[in-house]
C-alpha cells in the first residue's frame, strides 16, 4: 500500500501575548522609537508537539482528543491553512478539507451562485461544478429556492447547501472537522451516508470528531491526540476505550477541581471542589437509576460578577449530550456575586438515567461570557436499580440513555360471548 | 505535495495560476454584490465621478479658475475623475480585503494573494461604465471625441498594478496592525491632492515637480487625461516612469506579502 499522508515530527508553536500587543501599530512604533526591548512574558503553547503518523491510501482514520488537544490545529496544518513551526507533511493526491460547511457563502447571492462560489473556494473547477450542479441542488433539497438569495434561507437549508457542495467534491484525500455535529438527525444521517460513500470509493479520510459513535461507525482506525502529542494509535474500539477510561475515577466521593486540566472560561469564578452526597447528606460514590442525585459544588469568586448561571451537563460515553441542568434552567436568579468563597447544592429528585457511564461537565456562565468550564471532568457510573418496574428489567443500557417512568392503560379485544 | 515547506517563488506564482478560477469567481462576487439591494444599482458607478465633477467645476473651474488646458473644466476634471474614482474605490477595498475575508483565510487554503488582487480588479467594471459616459459628456460640451480614447484600457493596466501593489502591501500589514484601516482613507485624501485630479500636471509645484512625478498616479492620470483631450499630446516618458514605479512597487509588495502570508491564519 502507498502512503497517502505522511506526517513527520510536526510541531506548531503559538506565542500568546505577542498577538495582543503587536496588533497595535503604536506598540511596534514605540518599540522602535524608545529602542527599549521590553521583555514580554512570552507564553508559548505547543499546539502540536513532535507529532508523527502515516495514513495509508484508502484508510479512514478518526482523530480524537480533548478540547485543545491539537486536533483542529493538525487539520489546519494538513490543509495548509496554517504552517507548522517545524516538521514536514507529505500528502499524495488532490486534497479537500472541510473545516466548516458553507465557507464563503454570501447572503446576497442566490443558492446557485453560492454553489459556484463555495465550490471554487473548496478547490473545484467550474467545469466540475457545471457537471454536478443538478446533483448538488438535488442533494441539498433546495430546488425551489435555488435562485433566491440565501439570506432568505433557513439555517438548515444553508447547512444542507453547504454540505451538498462539499459532498460532491472529488478529492483523493479528505479532511473533515466535526462538521457533522450540527444539523438535525435526518441531515446527519445524510452526511454520514455521504462520508461512507467517500470511504467505499477508496478515498483517504481523516475525520476529527467528539462524537464517538460517528467515529466508531466510520473509522476502523483511530488516533488519539493529547496535548499535541500522539497518545495512542490503533483499532478504534481499543483507542476509544482507553480514551474514555481516562475520564473515569470512580470510588471517589469528592473531587478537587482546583487544579483540573483543560479548563475553559475567563476565570472570574472557579469551581474548587465537588462532593457527591446521598439522600441523607453523607458522601457517596454510588449513583443509581431513579434515586436522588445530590451534589455540592464549592466555588471561588475572583472578581465581582453579575447574573451567573451555575450548571452541569451530562454526556453519554459516546459524547451525546443527555441533559443540562443549571440555575438558569431552574429559573433561579443570582443577581450579584462578590469575591470570596461559596457553595451551592444541586438536588435531582429522580435520576432518570439508564445504567451506563456518564460524563459531567461543569460550567458557570452568563449572557455572552463564560467564567468557568470543566469539560467531562468527572465520570460517573450509574448502576441499575429496581426503581422502574421492580424487576430491574427495564433498566439496561440497551434501552437508551434515559428512562421515562410511564403508565399504561390497555384495552384488548375480548372473545365474543357467542364463540364461547 | 509538501505541506509546511515554504514554496519557492516560481511555485508560488504557479499556485496562483492554478487557482485562477477562484480569482475570477471572487472578482465576480465583488462586482455582483456591490450594488445588491441598492436603489440606483450600477448608476452609482457614474454618479460618483459625475457628482465630483459638478462640485469641482463649481469650486475650481469657476471660483478658483484653474487652467483646464483649453477644454471646459467639466471635461477636463471628469477625464481624470474616472480613473481616480477607480483608485479611490479599489485601493481601500483591496487594503481591507484580507480582514473582510478573514473567515475564508482561517478556514480554507488558497493562495492568499488572490484576495487583494481580486478586490482591486473588481473596481474595473465601474471604471468602464464611467468611461463610457465620458464620451457623452465630451459630445455635450462639443469637445471632439478622440481615437486615442481607445488607449484607456491600456492605461488601466499600470493603474491596476499600482492599486494591487498598495492593496497587497496594506492588506497584509492590516492583518497585523488594524491601525491601517484608519490610515487608508486619510492616505487616499492626501494622494488626491498630490495627483493631478483637480488641476493639470503642469501645475505641480515646480520645485518639487521631479519628486512628485515619482507618484505613479501623476503619470497615469496625465496619460488618461491627455488621451481624452484633443488639446494635448500624451507625455510618454512621464507615463513610462509611472509604469516603472508601479511595477517596482508591485514587486516589492509581492515580496513582503510572500514573507508575511504564512502568519495570516494565525493572527487574523
Amino acid at each position: 500500500m502507498t502512503k497517502a499522508i505522511r506526517i513527520e515530527h510536526i510541531t506548531k508553536r503559538y506565542v500568546i501575548g505577542t498577538m495582543k500587543h503587536e496588533t497595535m501599530l503604536r506598540e511596534a512604533i514605540l518599540k522602535v522609537v524608545t529602542l527599549k526591548r521590553r521583555r514580554r512574558e512570552e507564553q508559548a503553547i505547543l499546539a502540536l508537539n513532535d507529532l508523527s503518523f502515516d495514513v495509508e491510501q484508502g484508510e479512514v482514520v478518526g482523530i480524537i482528543g480533548r478540547n485543545g488537544a491539537g486536533k483542529s490545529t493538525l487539520l489546519k496544518v494538513l490543509s495548509r491553512i496554517t504552517y507548522p513551526t517545524s516538521g514536514r507533511i507529505k500528502v499524495r493526491g488532490r486534497v479537500a478539507s472541510l473545516i466548516e460547511v458553507g465557507t464563503g457563502f454570501h447572503d446576497e447571492l442566490s443558492g446557485r451562485e453560492n454553489i459556484y462560489l463555495n465550490g471554487s473556494i473548496l478547490g473545484m473547477k467550474k467545469k466540475e461544478i457545471d457537471a454536478r450542479i443538478d446533483q448538488i441542488i438535488d442533494f441539498a433539497g433546495v430546488e425551489k429556492f435555488v435562485d433566491t438569495p440565501i439570506k432568505r434561507y433557513s439555517s438548515g437549508m444553508r447547512l444542507r447547501l453547504g454540505f451538498a457542495v462539499a459532498a460532491h467534491m472529488d478529492p483523493d484525500v479528505l479532511f473533515v472537522d466535526e462538521v457533522l455535529a450540527v444539523g438535525d438527525a435526518d441531515f446527519q444521517k445524510k452526511c454520514l451516508t455521504a462520508m461512507d460513500e467517500l470511504r467505499s470509493g477508496g478515498r483517504t479520510v481523516l475525520f476529527v470528531s467528539h462524537n464517538m459513535a460517528a467515529i466508531e461507525n466510520l473509522c476502523p482506525r483511530t488516533v488519539w491526540i493529547d496535548a499535541g502529542r500522539l497518545r495512542m494509535d490503533g483499532p478504534t474500539d481499543k483507542v476509544i476505550a482507553a480514551y474514555l477510561a481516562t475520564f473515569s475515577e470512580s470510588q471517589r466521593t469528592g473531587y478537587d477541581l482546583e487544579h483540573a486540566p483543560n479548563r475553559g472560561g475567563n476565570g472570574m469564578i472557579r469551581y474548587t471542589r465537588l462532593d457527591f452526597l446521598d439522600a441523607e447528606g453523607q458522601p457517596t460514590h454510588v449513583f443509581r437509576s431513579g434515586e436522588p442525585f445530590r451534589a455540592r459544588f464549592h466555588y471561588r469568586v475572583n472578581e465581582r460578577i453579575r447574573d451567573p448561571h451555575f450548571g452541569m451537563m451530562i454526556h453519554s460515553d459516546l459524547g451525546t449530550r443527555v441533559c443540562t441542568v443549571s440555575t438558569w434552567h431552574a429559573a433561579y436568579h443570582i443577581p450579584n456575586v462578590e469575591p470570596g468563597e461559596g457553595e451551592l447544592e444541586l438536588v435531582i429528585d429522580d435520576l432518570f438515567l439508564q445504567p451506563n457511564r456518564y460524563f459531567l461537565s461543569l460550567f458557570v456562565d452568563s449572557t455572552g461570557q463564560r467564567f468557568d468550564y470543566l469539560e467531562n471532568c468527572i465520570a460517573i457510573d450509574v448502576e441499575e436499580s429496581n426503581a422502574y418496574d421492580n424487576q430491574g428489567r427495564g433498566l439496561h443500557p440497551r434501552w437508551g440513555l434515559v428512562y421515562m417512568p410511564s403508565r399504561w392503560s390497555v384495552s384488548v379485544p375480548e372473545r365474543k360471548a357467542a364463540e364461547r | 505535495m509538501n505541506v509546511g515547506v515554504r514554496p519557492v517563488a516560481i511555485e508560488w506564482m504557479a499556485e496562483f495560476y492554478r487557482y485562477r478560477e477562484l480569482f475570477f469567481f471572487l472578482v465576480w462576487r465583488d462586482v455582483k454584490i456591490r450594488y445588491k439591494q441598492t436603489l440606483l444599482g450600477a448608476s452609482w458607478a457614474v454618479l460618483q465621478p459625475f457628482a465630483m465633477m459638478v462640485v469641482f467645476s463649481l469650486l475650481f473651474g469657476r471660483v478658483a479658475n484653474i487652467d483646464s488646458e483649453g477644454v471646459p473644466y467639466q471635461v477636463f476634471s471628469y477625464a481624470a475623475m474616472v480613473p481616480w474614482t477607480f483608485f479611490q474605490y479599489a485601493m481601500p477595498l483591496s487594503s481591507n480585503s484580507l480582514i473582510s475575508n478573514s473567515k475564508l483565510i482561517s478556514k480554507v487554503y488558497f493562495p492568499r494573494a488572490i484576495i487583494p488582487a481580486s478586490a482591486a480588479l473588481s473596481g474595473a467594471v465601474d471604471f468602464f461604465i464611467a468611461a463610457f459616459i465620458l464620451i457623452f459628456i465630451m459630445m455635450y460640451y462639443h469637445v471632439p471625441v478622440q481615437a486615442s480614447l481607445l488607449l484607456w484600457p491600456l492605461f488601466l493596466l499600470p493603474l491596476l498594478v499600482f492599486t494591487t501593489a498598495l492593496g497587497m502591501f496594506f492588506s497584509s500589514l492590516n492583518v497585523k496592525y488594524r491601525d491601517i484601516k484608519y490610515t487608508i482613507p486619510f492616505l487616499v485624501q492626501i494622494m488626491m491632492f498630490l495627483s493631478p485630479v483637480i488641476y493639470g500636471t503642469s501645475k505641480l509645484p515646480g520645485k518639487y515637480q521631479t519628486i512628485l512625478q515619482f507618484n505613479p498616479m501623476v503619470g497615469i492620470l496625465d496619460a488618461f487625461r491627455a488621451a481624452a483631450l484633443p488639446t494635448r499630446e500624451i507625455n510618454w516618458p512621464l507615463f513610462g516612469l509611472a509604469c516603472a514605479v508601479s511595477v517596482a512597487m508591485f514587486m516589492l509588495s509581492a515580496v513582503y506579502f510572500y514573507k508575511t502570508e504564512r502568519e495570516f491564519a494565525d493572527i487574523i
